[in-house]
């Protein structure tokens, strides 16, 4: 077996903050190797150091044992290396098959017919098992799809060394499982493939190899076979992660949201929330859990006034709406923690302290006639910072020089320590390392136990299994039906997120 | 564009429109000196002919002051993310407003005239953009070619005016009686001609900045502008905001066609400007969208115009040749910030030439 890519001496120093200092790395011809670390650990910074988007300040990059520069996107494609970013990068309203060929440049591609690349796009898609249409335009296709195209990206630059950053983080259990098997099928073929990950079970699943980073620099690199999640978990952050939550006892509820035959039609005029009704009580946690794509994105975007519903009403505090405007569920005390947070959640190119304000500007801790408090506002940031352990080098960072883990945490630490009536939270904990995902759900917990109304809607079974009073299933739009924590079952949820309703369960029962 | 923090000085922005400007100067000095002129001596005459005694500096400063209050007119609604191409249109329909109220006599004093004046002007220009702003706002409209048409229709219906109901009687010239001289903005220094209308432009240009960096209705207009989606997540009413933003947008640009009126002419006459709202656009551009900065911006078209004609007389280069070194000016703001990367580009090229 051959080292296909050697990293030596690393250091990668932004004007602020040393991402990487004096990395050793080594990919073997034909593995799977993990990288893991804890968010702002380094591992995006690393790799792109080695797929061209940045330069390294120090050190060396080999490839098959030669020493080579690479200053640019093109160079690193010319050595073999292709990268899927935690963020894709892909234009919406172009084709698979164009999105494929963008930014390709090889001379003879002057004038490209599209039909050929379509051809070769449907071959490739094909021997890797991808059931990719390349006609089909990115913005009709579920992220499990998107992602395979930027995986076919790089498998059409002849990428032999694939990096793939937080692939699993925005898939379903389904399509992860999905992309697991590919993943294998690269390695059949040959292919190298560097895996960035927090779900330590992927690591156990698929690596070979595994390299943990801190504070950008290497902790340490183990094989597979002689580790545990459990060590890994300690590895990364320097103590045990044991998921272990405290929840305090149950106050009197009372009613904060009422919810009666909501309709949401989306904008290709398919309902995506039929008839929905539920209600929300003070001092609970009610988990939403269901399969990706089933209407959890516009149940949230109706909720909190993202996107108008088309039939039903919503209840808040003793007022009924019928259209309900993101600034009436603000007033109401909503906080939302969006499933996308690059593009709702945050204005990547401000500071972190004016993200914290974002809505909370008017009030008389951050301004005063109209005039920012701006010694209060940063003060504000910097406290936030200290207790969700966001890693920024000051309160003015842009957004965008954050980590992916640290942009959600943003989010969240505005969101929770906003101090909300009811808090709608998306995937909170998506991209997050497993000790700030213990930290959140841990916080999400003591929210309900301070009162808040909790709506957690995850595609993540575990997570909603540990933190939720009550647990509903989204299926279709609808919910199939609700559960106590203290009865669950969780074979009869797996049964209502294939669609079996609750009541069809405890009919068959009446029957036999 | 990017905002900037506060306390943390961006040296890079506030330098970029300096920048531009010697790299239009000294490009176009290339140019020049192409032709066989030596560009020193092409740019002596235009420097005299710009600032070189007291009536130059004034006359470059006059032409400086519409071109800088629809620079600021053009930044604040690109704050908010509208592109307002129909500077010119909300231009015209000022001057009318002010001209309506400024050929009447009234028995206020001079300073309420003025005032009034300016009120119709800043009503006129802003309803003219309430269209444009409203199909942009709620319909998702295309603004600029919405404002670029109406632009014709301003100037047009400010043409028909002049030979109708707004002509001077017994005159066969397209233009408006003179404003009554409580109506006239005053001059700064007896017996010159800048008139204050410098003052507005500098006091508005004040408060931009004091708009966009201190308060939180500068904030929020930011906001929609960097993204629309985050802002209405925030709970703001982004289309209040975004027609909000082009209704004041029109309204300083119909200001400016009033503080010509009533500064230069004393009376409205047919096409008395040309280009002001693409002038607008340039100075924006090359102020970077920072107010502070139009006002250096503003400056320098005011006066490469002005001394243009002197370098023609002295040293036949063409007067339009200004133009071009604007061009030059304006393009090199937008090109920079993107030149490291061409830089980084090439060196990579090189390295790769020589393995
Ligand atoms: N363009 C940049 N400018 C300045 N600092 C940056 C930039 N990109 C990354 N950083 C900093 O480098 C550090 C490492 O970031 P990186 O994105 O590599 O983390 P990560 O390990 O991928 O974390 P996550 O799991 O959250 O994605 C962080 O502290 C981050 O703030
Ligand atoms: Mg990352």
């Amino acid at each position: 077996m051959s080292e296909i890519l050697v990293l030596k001496n690393i250091t990668k120093a932004f004007p602020k903050v040393i991402a990487n200092q004096d990395v050793n790395f080594s990919l073997q011809k034909g593995q799977v190797h993990a990288l893991l670390g804890e968010n702002g650990a380094g591992k995006t910074t690393l790799m792109n150091c080695v797929c061209g988007l940045y330069q390294q300040t120090s050190g060396e990059i080999f490839i098959n044992n030669q020493a080579v520069r690479i200053d640019n996107c093109s160079q690193a494609v010319a050595h073999g290396i292709g990268m899927v970013h935690q963020h894709f990068m892909l234009v919406p309203e172009l084709s698979v098959a164009e999105n494929v060929i963008l930014g390709l440049k090889r001379e003879k591609d002057f004038f490209i017919k599209i039909e050929d690349v379509e051809r070769e796009v449907a071959e490739l898609s094909e021997k890797y098992h991808f059931g990719l249409n390349p006609k089909a335009f990115i913005k009709d296709l579920p992220v499990g799809m998107q992602q395979r195209v930027e995986i076919l990206k790089v498998i059409y630059r002849q990428a032999s060394i694939i990096i793939l950053d937080e692939a699993t983080a925005v898939l379903t259990p389904q399509e992860s499982e999905e992309l697991f098997h590919i993943v294998e099928n690269l390695v059949k073929q040959e292919k190298s493939v560097i895996l960035i990950t927090h779900k330590l079970s992927e690591v156990m699943r698929l690596a070979d190899q595994v390299t943990v980073l801190r504070d950008g620099k290497v902790v340490g690199t183990v094989s597979k076979e002689k580790t545990n999640e459990r060590e890994l978990a300690k590895m990364m952050v320097g103590r045990d992660v044991l998921f272990d939550f405290k929840r305090g006892k149950e106050l009197e509820k009372s009613l904060k949201m009422n919810v009666e035959n909501l309709t949401v039609i989306d904008t290709r005029g398919i309902e995506k929330i039929h008839q929905l009704s539920f209600s929300l009580y003070s001092g609970e946690i009610l988990g939403v859990a269901g399969v990706d794509g089933n209407g959890q994105l516009e149940l949230s975007e109706a909720l909190t006034g993202m996107t108008t519903y088309h039939g039903g009403s919503i209840t808040l505090a003793d007022k009924t709406y019928k259209h309900m405007s993101t600034k009436e569920s603000y007033r109401n005390g909503v906080s939302h923690i969006p499933q996308d947070r690059q593009h709702t959640g945050l204005i990547m190119e401000r500071s972190l302290e004016k993200n914290m304000i974002l809505a909370d500007y008017w009030k008389k801790e951050f301004s005063s006639y109209g005039f920012l408090n701006q010694k209060s506002i940063t003060k504000h940031a910097a406290t936030l910072m200290q207790s969700f352990d966001i890693k920024a080098s000051s309160p003015l960072a842009r957004i965008r020089e954050l980590s992916g883990g640290n942009q959600q945490k943003v989010i969240l630490a505005r969101e929770i320590s906003r101090g909300p009536d009811i808090l709608i939270a998306v995937q909170p904990t998506r991209g997050l390392d497993i000790g700030a995902t213990e930290f959140v759900r841990q916080q999400l917990i003591d929210e309900r136990d301070k009162g808040t109304a909790v709506l957690l809607i995850s595609t993540e079974l575990d997570e909603i299994m540990q933190v939720a009073d009550r647990i509903a299933v989204l299926y279709k739009g609808e919910f199939m039906g609700i559960l106590d924590r203290d009865c669950l079952d969780v074979h009869e949820i797996g049964l209502m997120m294939a669609g079996v309703r609750k009541k069809e369960m405890e009919g068959g029962y009446d029957e036999a | 564009m990017k905002p900037k923090n506060k306390g943390s000085i961006d040296y890079k922005r506030i330098l970029l429109p300096f920048a531009g400007i010697s790299a239009g100067l000294i490009l176009g000095g290339i140019i020049i000196a192409m032709q066989g002129v030596n560009p020193f001596y092409a740019y002596y005459y235009l420097l005299y002919g710009a600032i070189g005694n007291k009536q130059s500096l004034i006359s470059s400063l006059l032409k400086t002051i519409p071109l800088g209050i629809v620079g600021l007119a053009v930044i604040f609604s690109y704050k908010a993310g509208i592109f307002n191409i129909g500077g010119e249109g909300q231009f015209y329909l000022g001057a009318v407003g002010a001209t309506l109220v400024g050929t009447m006599p009234l028995p206020i004093p001079a300073l309420m005239h003025v005032l009034l004046c300016i009120v119709a002007a800043i009503v006129f220009g802003g309803l003219f953009a309430l269209l444009p702003g409203y199909l942009k706002a709620y319909k998702g409209f295309n603004e600029i070619v919405i404002t670029m048409l109406l632009n014709y229709v301003a100037l047009l219906f400010t043409s028909l005016l002049l030979q109708g109901p707004m002509q001077e009687p017994g005159t066969f010239f397209n233009r408006s009686s003179l404003f009554v001289p409580t109506a006239l903005l005053p001059a700064v220094f007896p017996g010159q001609r800048l008139h204050w209308g410098i003052g507005i432009f500098l006091v508005l240009a004040l408060l931009l900045h004091v708009l966009y960096r201190y308060t939180t209705l500068g904030f929020r207009i930011e906001n929609v502008g960097l993204n629309r989606r985050a802002s209405r997540y925030s709970g703001e009413n982004t289309k209040h905001l975004m027609l909000f933003s082009m209704i004041i947008s029109g309204s300083i640009a119909g200001m400016a066609g009033a503080i010509e009126v009533m500064g230069v002419n004393g009376r409205l006459v047919e096409n008395f400007i040309s280009g002001v709202g693409y002038d607008g656009i340039a100075i924006a551009l090359l102020a970077n969208l920072n107010p502070l900065m139009s006002i250096l911006a503003a400056f320098f078209f005011g006066a490469l115009r002005n001394g243009a004609s002197s370098m023609q007389i002295a040293t036949g280069v063409s007067s339009s040749f200004v133009y071009i070194i604007q061009a030059m000016a304006v393009l090199s703001v937008i090109t920079m910030p993107g030149i490291p990367r061409i830089m980084k580009k090439m060196k990579a090229r090189r390295v790769k030439n020589h393995a």
